[in-house]
């Protein structure tokens, strides 16, 4: 089975735009920055994450707590998947009972990253509140869990991929579709 | 290289470069958890753990059951006690145990050497060696290789000298293979008469003289001296012992700056390494500790976490 591009849905304005965005509707939802922490969920959830932080900044000047979340050591699939995922550090260097953590990620998908992300947040402390921005919510949730923050929504079939490319990790930024083939 | 493709630790001598650095990797990752006020993942929820202990062990035994709980699964501990075991016997009774229980992983610690492999031929169970006779213990030499790498970034190239009695330290063997195999170079230092007969083996270069062998040294790890190699005639008295090769401040006088002082514990004061130098700004004997419980969480992991094909 192969990998086919079928569209690309955001190129790297269109990201920007949608996380400068973003940073506003945090802004105005929690009535300034004061209680807010940013957490991006391991890999690409946290050089977006730094994007808000940066966006956030530039409307309020303001030291933002920052964490790193590597779920994998909560993941309901363990048993089931053959290959066994790699385990990555979690950087949570501040205290986050009475923050509003805001969690970041890329694609919202079946939603149990956010499950397994939620679990792990609440081994570090009682946030006040968890917010959830993604840039790209693909619809076929398992879960009852939604977003707070869509970057946007791109409706797509389960068979699809829908990839999030950053700098940091793939050397260009863009949103792409992609289809499997039997080739 | 993503999973440890092996069903059971037994050793560092059937282990590859690759495996040790994903254990090491996986480990830095756990040490985190350890630090966090809830020190507990669900990672291995309902995977059932016995730890079968036939030799004494404080250190190894608590840090087992530690990362067991800290990674959420269901253990249990027997310890046995030596003498009343009918050695052969029992193992082939343990098997049949294990196998009715239907435990997914045994932890063993045996005073015969080749026990865990005989065990992990027998059971379907992942099977991780805490020690057996005078073989290996391999979780331990796994725990100092990290605790050098944290405290140095490295372990390629680093001069490492183990200090005491090789010949029938299990910690010295599982050091020696995997720290030669991680690109470090190791030298032996110590009576003669407490090396093992196949050091050849091993290709390492071996000091009857201390200073000489710290001299340009960037770790170096003291052994435990058994009293009872004193009563088989290994060395004459545990204060000539002290006296010719036990670590001290004035022995390590002229050595670098940044030696790790290492020590799988429990130290015997005074002997094979002085008290100031054991409590000192060098050693890094409590690291050991820490980075126990992170080595064997990161093991636990590894075999159990995942389909195994």
């Amino acid at each position: 089975m192969a990998l086919k591009h079928k569209a690309t849905v955001m190129d790297e304005k269109g990201m920007h735009q949608a996380l400068r965005r973003i940073a506003h509707e945090i802004v105005e939802r929690n009535k300034g920055l004061e209680k807010i922490a940013l957490i991006g969920i391991r890999k690409r959830g946290v050089p977006l994450a730094r994007y808000l932080q940066s966006y956030l900044n530039e409307i309020e000047e303001f030291d933002i707590p920052f964490g790193i979340l590597d779920i994998t050591l909560y993941r309901d699939d363990l048993i089931q998947r053959q290959d066994q995922p790699e385990v990555h550090t979690t950087e949570v260097p501040f205290e986050l009972t009475d923050k509003n953590v805001i969690l970041v990620d890329d694609v919202l998908f079946t939603g149990r990253t956010v499950r397994a992300a939620m679990d792990a947040m609440v081994d570090f402390g009682r946030p006040a509140s968890i917010q959830l921005a993604v840039l790209v919510d693909r619809g076929h949730r398992e879960l009852p869990i939604r977003a707070d923050y869509v970057g946007k929504n791109v409706p797509s079939s389960r068979s699809e991929l829908v990839e999030v490319r950053v700098k940091e990790i793939d050397q260009k930024e863009q949103v792409d579709i992609l289809e499997r083939t039997n080739d | 290289m993503q999973t440890l493709r092996r069903k059971d630790i037994l050793g560092l001598e059937e282990m590859s470069a690759e495996e040790i650095t994903l254990i090491l990797e996986t480990a830095r990752s756990m040490r985190e958890i350890m630090q966090r006020k809830i020190k507990k993942v669900p990672t291995l929820r309902g995977r059932s753990v016995l730890n079968l202990f036939y030799e004494p062990s404080t250190r190894t035994k608590a840090s087992f059951e530690l990362a067991q709980k800290y990674m959420s699964s269901d253990a249990v501990s027997v310890a046995g006690t030596s003498s009343s075991l009918v050695k052969g016997e029992t193992l082939k009774d343990t098997v049949r145990n294990v196998e009715v229980m239907g435990v997914e992983c045994v932890i063993m610690r045996h005073p015969v050497s080749g026990s865990a492999h005989y065990l992990a031929r027998n059971v379907e169970a992942s099977v991780i060696n805490a020690g057996d006779g005078m073989h290996e213990h391999p979780t331990q030499g796994l725990l100092d290789m990290f605790t050098i790498f944290e405290n140095k970034g490295r372990l390629e190239e680093l001069k490492v000298v183990i200090v005491g009695d090789i010949r029938h330290s299990r910690v010295a063997r599982s050091n020696l293979w995997g720290l030669q195999k991680m690109g470090a170079e190791v030298a032996v230092a110590g009576p003669p008469t407490l090396m093992p007969p196949d050091l050849d083996v091993f290709g390492v270069k071996h000091f009857t003289s201390i200073e000489e062998a710290v001299a340009d040294a960037d770790v170096v790890m003291a052994l435990r001296l058994q009293k009872e190699r004193q009563e088989s005639g290994f060395f004459p008295s545990m204060r000539e012992y002290a006296e010719t090769y036990g670590l001290n401040a004035r022995r390590l006088e002229h050595t670098k700056e940044d030696l790790l002082i290492m020590h799988p514990g429990p130290i015997n004061r005074g002997i094979e390494l002085s008290s100031d130098l054991a409590d000192g700004p060098r050693s890094v004997i409590m690291d050991q500790v820490a980075a126990g419980v992170a080595v064997r969480m990161a093991l636990l992991y590894l075999l159990l976490g995942g389909t195994k094909e």
